[in-house]
């Protein structure tokens, strides 16, 4: 990890700058669903075939070199409630309380989004869209802001809120293992083919082929993530409502696409700038005119000069 | 029993067919050769038993030289009390026990004598087992050998083997007799013999059959194990007592003894809370089991591991004290999909709790203003009324 110069980061930032100020693309555009890269890897998570058995989160632990968060549990187990610096995967357990005998297990990491809102509001593209479509960080660039947890939907990157250098920790796909020509931790050991690695459009004919195979045993005989957020690179099928297992309810569209059209609007021909500017110094320039008057007029009457 | 078999020019096979040891018994011993070190050991990884007599038959027998300094002579009945009958037997024609204190039958200067004979014969062949720490402190007066401090003996003994063995944690790293405040100075071999390849056997006491395939495994082809960074042979140190414990379904599930004879305890749970050293300690007992007798080891009956192959965990750490978990894993439950991080606060609590502190908090700024006031007031009326009066008088 090297050190960001000067001149790369103010690099950096004319770039954004200039990239904000281009208004080739128009709004349409950008809300339509984004393409995946031609060879986007992917994960499918079936929620009906998952053990719970954990496999992945430790393998996940140990492909990454992460600690085992083990706070809960006074170190004896790794025990993470949740998604956080420590831990870049988990299984969690969906139960309803009234029925304990209906539940799903679900897996959560990070799911990749064909256009992620993070790398979009990360302000010095430490978080980028990479090969295969995998959404790297990038530790030299990184400056800490946190912007990319509040943009996530999916309350996917975690702060470590216990270092004196804090890192963004997020999945990334076990990206140093897919150079190296292998899948991921977590697919790569999971026994009973719950998550499942390999092409975002093979994963999406197979995800598909399942539903039509068995009517009525996917909620919403849906894909999630084939749309959602404008697409992402972990899909899921799933029995119980997506809700209930921790996928919320986002648009079918590209959030960072939709905030990203906002924007050009905001800021096309730079007239609604122009504009706003113009009105504060026409304001400006009238107040001015109504104190000099005022001021003159004072210092006729008590012959003393104006402080201001 | 030791002078008849003491011959290292015939072969395995042929003293075992002298013995009338029948081949089903060695093939037997062959076969739990092979479980005891399932890997890691050149001599047991064939596929048959068979291919493992084989090899062991036509090896000659190991000349071994079995020092005890300050020791309890427990890894000697280890070795001796394996349950299956003539086993103890069968070792004993396997290896050429040479000069074994406890078990020989010549005593005093003649017992001396059958040391030096043992030496001159095989110098530079033999095994030389140590079991025992070494006393050095003071120049080792705290042990003596036939007139000569243990340490002497030791270098003597070490000259001529081939390679040393210590077997038991008392000769490979102190043991009990190092244990604070150490009166005796105790070390284990390793810190005094350096120019010789040193296979440590920790155990308190260690399984016999770790000791048998170092033995063999020399004594068919000359070489040793893959050791590790302490010296301990790989195929019975690599893994810790945690991994393979039969009670680690009850770990994982969080069920723990709490106190001995308790309803945990009689189930058979966990006994990490009781302070089991399992999880820091390497060993294999969990799945070599001793004297050949299913649950014969301290977990088994229900006793928590000292971590007797551990330098810095036996007779160091108090016996109720837990060992941190060095390789953490998930238990048996799993965090709900929506986890609580701490109860959101409603926003109109919010309002009415910092309306509530701000009325408080105006309240005393104003009440401290008045007080202030008041005080102020007072001074200047005293004046007034002083200045009034001052004409009248």
């Amino acid at each position: 990890m090297s050190l960001v110069s000067r001149r790369t980061a103010l690099k950096v930032l004319a770039g954004g700058g200039l990239g904000s100020l281009a208004t080739g693309q128009s709004a349409q555009a950008s809300e339509a669903l984004p393409t995946p890269p031609a060879d986007a890897v992917a994960m499918l998570f079936d929620s009906t075939i998952c053990t719970g058995c954990k496999a992945c989160v430790v393998a996940c632990t140990d492909a990454n070199n992460l600690p085992p968060d083990t706070k809960m549990s006074g170190g004896i187990w790794q025990m993470p409630l949740d998604l956080n610096s420590e831990t870049k995967n988990i299984i969690k357990l969906c139960q309803d309380p009234a029925k304990p005998e209906n539940f799903s297990f679900v897996k959560h990491q990070c799911m990749h989004c064909l256009d992620p809102a993070c790398v979009s509001a990360c302000p010095f593209h430490a978080l980028n869209k990479g090969a295969k479509g995998v959404v790297a960080w990038d530790g030299s660039l990184c400056i800490g802001c946190r912007y990319c947890e509040v943009a996530c939907p999916f309350e996917v990157p975690k702060f470590e809120w216990d270092r004196f250098n804090p890192k963004i920790v997020k999945c990334e796909f076990c990206n140093h293992r897919l150079k190296e020509g292998f899948e991921p931790g977590c697919t790569s050991v999971c026994p009973t083919g719950a998550v499942v690695f390999g092409k975002r459009d093979d994963l999406l004919t197979r995800a598909k082929a399942r539903i039509t195979d068995h009517p009525g045993r996917y909620f919403e005989s849906r894909v999630y993530g084939e749309k959602d957020a404008g697409g992402t690179q972990v899909l899921y099928l799933s029995g119980a409502p997506f809700k209930s297992i921790g996928l919320p309810d986002v648009p079918q569209y590209s959030l960072a696409g939709y905030a990203t059209s906002v924007h050009k609007f905001l800021y096309k021909w730079m007239l609604i700038p122009a504009a706003v500017y113009g009105l504060l110094v026409a304001i400006m320039r009238r107040r001015w005119k109504v104190h000099q008057v005022t001021a003159a007029r004072e210092e006729a009457e008590t012959g003393l000069k104006e402080q201001l | 029993m030791l002078t008849q078999h003491r011959s290292t020019r015939v072969s395995i096979g042929q003293q075992l067919k002298a013995a009338g040891i029948s081949r089903r018994t060695f093939l037997e011993f062959c076969t739990k050769l092979m479980v005891a070190a399932p890997f890691g050991l050149e001599l047991t990884d064939k596929v048959h038993a068979q291919e493992v007599a084989r090899v062991i038959r036509k090896a000659r027998r190991p000349s071994v030289i079995w020092l005890h300094f300050q020791d309890c002579t427990g890894c000697t009945e280890t070795l001796l009390r394996t349950s299956k009958p003539d086993l103890g037997e069968l070792i004993l024609q396997i290896i050429s026990l040479d000069y074994h204190e406890t078990l020989m039958a010549a005593s005093g200067a003649l017992a001396e004598k059958c040391r030096r004979d043992a030496m001159e014969e095989n110098f530079g062949r033999y095994v030389l087992v140590v079991e025992g720490a070494i006393p050095q402190k003071d120049g080792g007066v705290y042990m003596k050998l036939a007139g000569k401090p243990a340490l002497q003996v030791l270098e003597e003994t070490a000259k001529g083997a081939a390679a040393i063995i210590a077997i038991g944690s008392c000769a490979a790293w102190g043991g009990i007799p190092s244990a604070d405040p150490n009166p005796t100075g105790a070390v284990g071999v390793d810190d005094i013999i350096k120019n010789k390849p040193i296979v440590n056997i920790p155990g308190c006491p260690p399984n016999p059959y770790t000791l048998l395939g170092v033995v063999l495994q020399f004594a068919s082809n000359g070489t040793l194990p893959a050791l590790d960074d302490k010296k301990r042979p790989k195929f019975a140190f690599d893994r810790t007592i945690h991994d393979q414990c039969p009670r680690r379904p009850h770990f994982d599930a969080g069920q723990f003894v709490k106190q001995y004879g308790d309803e945990g305890h009689r189930h058979g749970w966990c006994l990490y809370e009781l302070g089991c050293k399992g999880p820091d300690t390497h060993a294999g007992c969990s799945t070599r089991h001793f004297n050949e007798v299913v649950d014969a080891w301290p977990i088994g009956i229900g006793a928590p591991c000292i971590g007797c192959t551990e330098k810095h965990l036996a007779f160091r750490v108090p016996m109720f004290s837990v060992v941190p978990i060095h390789h953490a894993v998930p238990p048996d439950t799993y965090p709900p999909v929506h986890a609580e991080m701490g109860k959101q606060v409603s926003p109109l609590a919010t309002a009415i709790v910092g309306g509530v502190a701000g009325l408080i908090a105006g309240g005393a700024i104003v009440a401290s203003k008045r007080v202030e006031l008041t005080v102020h007031g007072k001074a200047v009326e005293v004046t007034d009324e002083q200045q009034n009066r001052g004409p009248r008088s």
